[in-house]
């Protein structure tokens, strides 16, 4: 049944609010972003809304896996919520990103929509990607994937960023890897070029604690991350915290625009499911780990409470909200399940850009297959 | 006598390096496109490791001109993302020795992206730099790449022999808008060559995919790429005055492979030789081999086709070694003459 909305008209509604926010640790910079950070009603609903819609469809996709209907790699991104959607309110849409194949969540805040998302999951035509990539290649505009391989993004940003340089756009590119990737030697490369020709990029760890199986004291001999960029200044940020994240990604715009270079923010963060579907995520931490933050540091249950307390929404406001998430996400699974598979035909298109048709060997001889720009 | 001369004067006839014929096709597609640019180490300042991109920096400045610091995988995933984002950058390899600590960069982040993204994203960049063997470099810097990156779809690799095919081919790599490998050869870089008319032009390109008679023949069909070719030339013209004429194919691009004209010729010669400086096992002349045994040129063959390759072991560096360790002219010699029964 139906939730009454109750009788209230907007104007009971506090239109926006001032919220303390956790300051950040800072590393090479004089000061850091504000401790404070101004909400409307408006925002907050579309934060809540848009979070909501991210762990629904990342909560679908655990359904549709363990029914066998999505297939290969799944790397869900359900408790960082509040990284990818403050990430994108801190930047314009203009701007660019890219990040690792932790990537549903951003593919969604970049433009894809829930159906074309899922319907890339289950491999089907009308996916992002016509079906041809799947979980780890979902790409839109501005939004460079979506990688598979650990760390290999990074460069890429810093390249991306070059070209918003050379081109005089005024963009940046926020270029994300994790705590695991953090380690990579490419990465240390990218610091170095990014810094040297100060490039505008932000580079941005997210920290879940676990690269894989392994925790971050296992595999690092730092575990500072937003201080790996040594000569780039950095800031590690609450990655649970929405306005936090907001902030401090509005700070290292403005450090980037602004001709400075390169800056790092480490948002500390926390992944519910394991490293991907095929990782219960409970043989290196514990239940109780994971229940704890799930009681205390749920990204949408802090922005809920922060908006109900403060009078800025109701709590049946935003059942009718979630009410609505589910049936977008229901549709768009729906969608995702029924939609045809791509046909044979479009096997061997996509391999050149611009390009006359050609000729693609098939599995024999005789099998001379078509492929098309 | 007049109306002969004034012919000849206009058919003004240049000899050029391929290392200027590399220059002149940067320079024209840097001035035609300016979202072309070049990176590299030592490609600015230095004008460049073996003086290819000389006099670029000067003219065209930092930005277009970008050296990098000693950090291949780096820097080719920086110039992978700058084509990403609409640039058209040009990445030089020192040798492609160093690009096997890229080359997942080249291949999962350059060739396969247009693919993964069904269309949506893609990736207008060249990598270039000098490929096999040298002299007295020994085994680090003496592979040959072209079996290698060849085997990846997503990739066209091209490997010029003369000052034109340097030219055309690299011009049509730019101008291309998906990732092109060119592999050229740093034993070459000094050697000159006549360009024609034609090939003086700044808007002269190759067309990727087509390989090139650079000498008709009867008796053998002789299949190279880069420095070889000019090695078959050499082996043609002893060979000549045997009375056997070779018809030597210079491949120019080795990914997509020019079946079609190596299958014309052995359908009128009969007989197949491949002539590689690469290693053996799985190299270019494999694939060229098991391709006509697919097709319809098999029917035609009188004899086995064979390969001449370089010798199965890393370079050694002592002279008389290395000089043993790739395909002497007099090796393509003997190789014909057991193909032909002599």
């Amino acid at each position: 049944t139906r939730v009454v909305v109750a009788s209230r008209t907007y104007a009971d509604f506090t239109p926006q609010a001032t919220f303390d926010i956790k300051k950040c640790d800072l590393h090479k910079l004089e000061e850091g972003p504000p401790l404070q950070a101004v909400l409307t009603r408006e925002e907050g609903l579309q934060y809540y809304r848009t979070m909501q819609v991210m762990r629904r469809m990342e909560l679908k996709a655990d359904q549709l896996y363990k029914q066998k209907i999505i297939r290969g790699f799944c790397h869900l991104y359900d408790g960082q919520e509040a990284c990818a959607v403050g990430i994108e309110s801190g930047i314009n849409r203009t701007d660019h990103l890219i990040t690792a194949y932790r990537a549903h969540g951003y593919t969604l805040t970049r433009g894809g929509t829930v159906r074309e998302i899922m319907a890339e999951l289950t491999g089907r035509r009308g996916g992002i990607a016509k079906g041809k990539g799947g979980s780890m290649h979902m790409y839109a505009k501005h939004f460079y994937g979506g990688n598979g391989i650990v760390g290999a993004q990074v460069p890429l940003g810093a390249g991306v960023a070059l070209a918003c340089k050379y081109q005089g756009k005024n963009e940046l590119c926020v270029c994300l890897y994790g705590d695991g990737a953090a380690n990579q030697g490419q990465i240390f490369e990218t610091y170095n070029m990014a810094a040297l020709w100060k490039l505008p990029c932000i580079f941005i760890c997210e920290n879940n604690k676990y690269g894989m199986g392994t925790s971050v004291e296992r595999a690092a001999a730092s575990t500072d991350y937003y201080k790996r960029g040594d000569f780039i200044p950095g800031l590690r940020v609450d990655g649970m915290d929405i306005l936090c994240v907001r902030e401090a990604t509005k700070f290292a715009a403005e450090h980037c625009r602004s001709g400075k270079g390169p800056i790092l923010m480490e948002l500390q963060t926390y992944r519910y499911h394991g490293h991907s579907m095929s990782d219960p995520g409970i043989s290196y931490r514990t239940r109780e780990e994971i229940q704890e933050v799930r009681s205390k540091s749920d990204p949408i249950s802090l922005l809920k409470d922060r908006m109900i307390s403060n009078n800025m929404a109701s709590v049946e406001e935003l059942k009718e909200i979630d009410v609505e998430v589910r049936k977008e996400i229901e549709d768009a699974a729906q969608f995702a399940t029924t939609d045809p598979e791509p046909p044979l035909e479009d096997l061997c298109n996509h391999i050149f850009s611009n390009e006359p048709p050609m000729e693609v060997r098939g599995t024999n001889p005789w099998a001379k297959l078509k492929s098309i720009s | 006598l007049a109306m002969l001369a004034n012919l000849e004067m206009s058919i003004c006839r240049v000899r050029v390096t391929v290392r200027d014929a590399l220059n002149q096709a940067m320079d024209e597609e840097l001035e035609r496109d300016e979202r072309v640019f070049l990176l590299g180490e030592e490609v600015a300042q230095y004008d460049g490791a073996y003086k290819v991109s000389r006099g670029l920096w000067k003219k065209y400045g930092d930005k277009r001109i970008i050296d990098t610091p000693i950090s291949e995988m780096g820097f080719a995933g920086i110039a992978v993302g700058a084509a990403m984002a609409g640039l058209r950058p040009i990445c030089e390899f020192m040798t492609f020795n160093f690009s096997m600590q890229a080359i997942d960069q080249v291949i999962n982040s350059a060739a396969k992206t247009y693919y993964m993204s069904a269309g949506l994203q893609p990736v207008p960049i060249v990598f270039r730099g000098p490929n096999g063997a040298s002299a007295g470099v020994a085994a680090q810097h003496s592979q040959c790449f072209a079996a290698w990156y060849s085997h990846c779809p997503g990739l066209k690799v091209l490997s010029p022999w003369s000052a034109e095919d340097a030219k055309g081919l690299l011009k049509s790599a730019i101008r291309d808008d998906n990732p092109v490998v060119v592999l050229e050869n740093e034993l070459m870089y000094g050697v000159a060559f006549e360009l024609s008319d034609e090939a003086q032009s700044k808007d002269f390109v190759i067309p990727i995919g087509k390989a090139k008679i650079e000498r008709p023949g009867n008796h053998v069909t002789l299949v190279a790429h880069s420095r070889m070719v000019g090695f078959c030339l050499d082996a043609a013209a002893v060979l000549a005055k045997e009375g056997v004429e070779c018809e030597v194919i210079n491949l120019r691009t080795i990914r997509p492979l020019d079946t079609d004209t190596i299958e014309a010729s052995i359908m009128k010669t009969n007989h197949l030789i491949s002539v590689e400086g690469g290693w053996p096992q799985f190299g270019v002349g494999a694939e060229i081999c098991a391709r006509i045994m697919e097709g319809p040129a098999f029917n035609y063959l009188d004899a086995p086709a064979i390969r001449v390759t370089g010798v199965d072991i890393p370079m050694p560096y002592a002279k008389i070694l290395e000089d043993n360790s790739v395909p002497q002219i007099k090796d393509i010699i003997f190789s014909v003459k057991k193909t032909l029964n002599m």
